[in-house]
């Protein structure tokens, strides 16, 4: 088997507050396979946004990154400095943002957007990069593609916009592709579109795909395997059907019960939800973050649980016991 | 495009004829013209006198259209004091302004653009701060105070250049300087305020994921959008710089349209006051327009491309 596209482990992300720092991200191992999609789930404020940014090298300033190990399409990035990722972003690794609405520049046209990351890093010329621009508005969906490219993005819907966005992902024909939440800022309608054509951009081009998102429909949808993220850590992982048939941490038992499902469950009847609130990060956690609202907690739970190897990872005594 | 162009020049016309009127008003609402061209020794029946030989007694509408039909064939009057035409004298003194305040505006653009840029890329940085106290000193230390201390340290003590007037290039270093000096500040300030909060765009974020070089990033999807406030804010500074300084024209004794402004209105030298009031306002209105036509070639959402 080739190395993967993505292997990283114990990987910890800190912001400086006050006299201690915000543990955002607190060890976490992550692995996407050549071709392979990943969807990343958890809640608002659960680090991974800020996972994503780390594997672009576009964290703020006063982000301190660390790893264990951290290699992303052959390359050692544990300690890479700014250099390093210019050798990366747009070169094999492209991303698509969460708001298409301000993630183009008002005021360059979307051709010259388009085609200039690979001008810049893939040597192309300025008619091959327009041809290509042209050829992957048409794959993405936009009609007389050839006459937008002298357009500027308010003359675009925000439907269209998220589309020109993959466009200028895929421009530089990336292995490993990271979508931070890409249909969160769109309509519902549009949002079924972006999603199957994401999917069918996958699978064509073998992209390998992060997608991250707190969308379980999302997931169970596209998902070749599932990474659930809690207060910085992943507690469960696995391939989406064994997480979808049989979740085995609490939490993400407590998130499938919050999906309601048309014919099962009744109308109006109140949805399932988890109660309490997410710990605050600064400084030390101790054992399972979850353990304060979680219904089957026990006093093991103050130790953080040890993850067996395998395919199907949860992050939990009670599930290490309940294994078979 | 052409139609954004077409909008703002009836704009522009329309501003200038008010502007017009009201500088036309203007001798009248600062009393009796008559009287004060005869003189506070002059008696009534000559000010009766000067009222029928200028036309004063006639309608304010007729005067006015008078006026402006006159103006219009490039003839401003004659100077009461000088008794010459306004156009030979203001013709003599403009020029000087328009090169000093041209000069000026050059050179705190040349400082200001790229010290906001350098700021904004560290804020809190040694260079921010220390472009921070050149702002503030800019800003805080009066012109009159930096001009005469300027010709005693380099025209007094080293001789390096002249102390006053404008007989050879170095004349203009100082004037230029000071001036530029106190313009500089503001338009430092607007880039880098504007470099910073563009910096923190997602599209500059989408443009780093890219894969572009920083200073393509830097330069062509940040600055572009930076200076869009800076050209509406830089357009109002020439302005100020171009109607000339009266300070800095007396302190370096430069014979330039504030000094003649200042001087007319003492002399109550009506004709050139209201001339210089109306070019002025022309210039104001020329480099504002000028300003927004530059903004619309700048940004697509404002010349409403569609």
């Amino acid at each position: 088997m080739s190395e993967p596209l993505l292997d990283l482990e114990d990987l910890r992300i800190s912001f400086p507050a006050g006299p201690e720092r915000l543990n955002a991200v607190r060890g976490l191992d992550l692995r996407i396979g050549a071709g392979e999609t990943l969807c990343l789930v958890g809640e608002s404020g659960c680090g991974k946004s800020l996972t994503a940014m780390s594997l672009m090298g576009l964290l703020p300033r006063e982000a301190q990154v660390g790893a264990g190990r951290f290699r992303l399409l052959g390359r050692d990035m544990a300690r890479a400095r700014p250099r390093d990722w210019a050798g990366l972003r747009g070169r094999g690794l492209s991303m698509i943002f969460q708001d298409p609405m301000t993630s183009l520049n008002p005021v360059l046209g979307v051709g010259r957007q388009l085609t200039e990351g690979v001008i810049a890093t893939g040597g192309l010329s300025r008619a091959a990069a327009e041809a290509r621009a042209v050829e992957l508005l048409e794959r993405v969906g936009i009609a007389r593609a050839a006459s937008r490219l002298g357009q500027y993005p308010h003359q675009f819907s925000g439907g269209q916009r998220q589309r020109l966005m993959i466009a200028m992902a895929l421009m530089s024909r990336p292995r490993l592709l990271i979508a931070d939440e890409p249909t969160t800022a769109l309509d519902v309608t549009i949002q079924a579109q972006i999603l199957r054509l994401l999917a069918e951009l996958q699978r064509d081009l073998g992209l390998g795909l992060l997608l991250i998102t707190h969308d379980l429909g999302v997931v169970a949808a596209i998902a070749d395997r599932v990474a659930v993220m809690y207060a910085g850590r992943i507690v469960e992982t696995g391939p989406a059907a064994d997480i979808f048939n049989a979740p085995a941490h609490p939490y993400t038992r407590g998130l499938m019960a919050a999906i309601p499902v048309p014919g099962r469950t009744p109308r109006g009847a109140l949805l399932p939800a988890i109660p309490g609130r997410v710990p605050g990060l600064t400084g030390r956690l101790e054992g399972c973050a979850f353990r304060e609202r979680c219904s089957v907690a026990v006093p093991a739970c103050a130790v953080r649980a040890p993850q067996p190897a395998g395919a199907h990872r949860t992050e939990c005594h009670l599930a290490t016991e309940a294994a078979p | 495009m052409l139609v954004y162009l077409l909008r703002r020049l009836v704009v522009a016309f329309c501003v200038c004829l008010a502007v017009s009127v009201l500088s036309f008003a203007l001798i009248f609402l600062a009393g009796d013209p008559a009287i004060a061209i005869a003189g506070s020794g002059g008696s009534a029946r000559d000010a009766e006198a000067v009222r029928i030989a200028y036309g004063f007694d006639r309608p304010f509408a007729v005067q006015y259209l008078d006026w402006i039909g006159h103006v219009l064939t490039g003839d401003l009057g004659r100077s009461i004091y000088f008794n010459m035409p306004v156009t030979e004298i203001i013709g003599s003194r403009l020029p000087v302004t328009l090169v000093l305040g041209g000069l000026a505006f050059l050179a705190a653009l040349a400082v200001a653009l790229p010290l906001g840029i350098l700021a904004a890329l560290k804020p809190e940085g040694a260079l921010d701060r220390a472009a921070l106290l050149l702002a503030v000193t800019g800003q805080a230390v009066p012109s009159f105070w930096l001009g005469l201390m300027a010709i005693v340290v380099f025209g007094v003590w080293t001789g390096w250049v002249p102390i006053s007037g404008l007989a050879s290039w170095q004349g203009y270093i100082l004037p230029v300087a000071v001036l530029a000096f106190s313009a500089m500040p503001a338009m430092m300030r607007i880039t880098r305020s504007g470099m910073i909060e563009v910096l923190g765009s997602d599209y500059v974020r989408t443009a780093r994921a890219k894969g572009l070089p920083a200073g393509q990033v830097i330069l062509s999807h940040a600055l572009r959008n930076a200076v869009l406030p800076l050209v509406s804010l830089a357009a109002v500074q020439l302005g100020v710089l171009l109607s000339g300084s009266i300070v800095i024209e007396s302190v370096f004794a430069i014979n330039g349209l504030g000094r003649l402004a200042w001087e007319s209105l003492l002399r109550a030298d009506l004709p050139v006051v209201q001339a210089i009031i109306l070019i002025l306002s022309a210039v104001y209105v020329l480099l504002t327009t000028a300003g927004d036509l530059l903004n619309a070639w700048l940004d697509p959402r404002i010349r409403g491309a569609g």
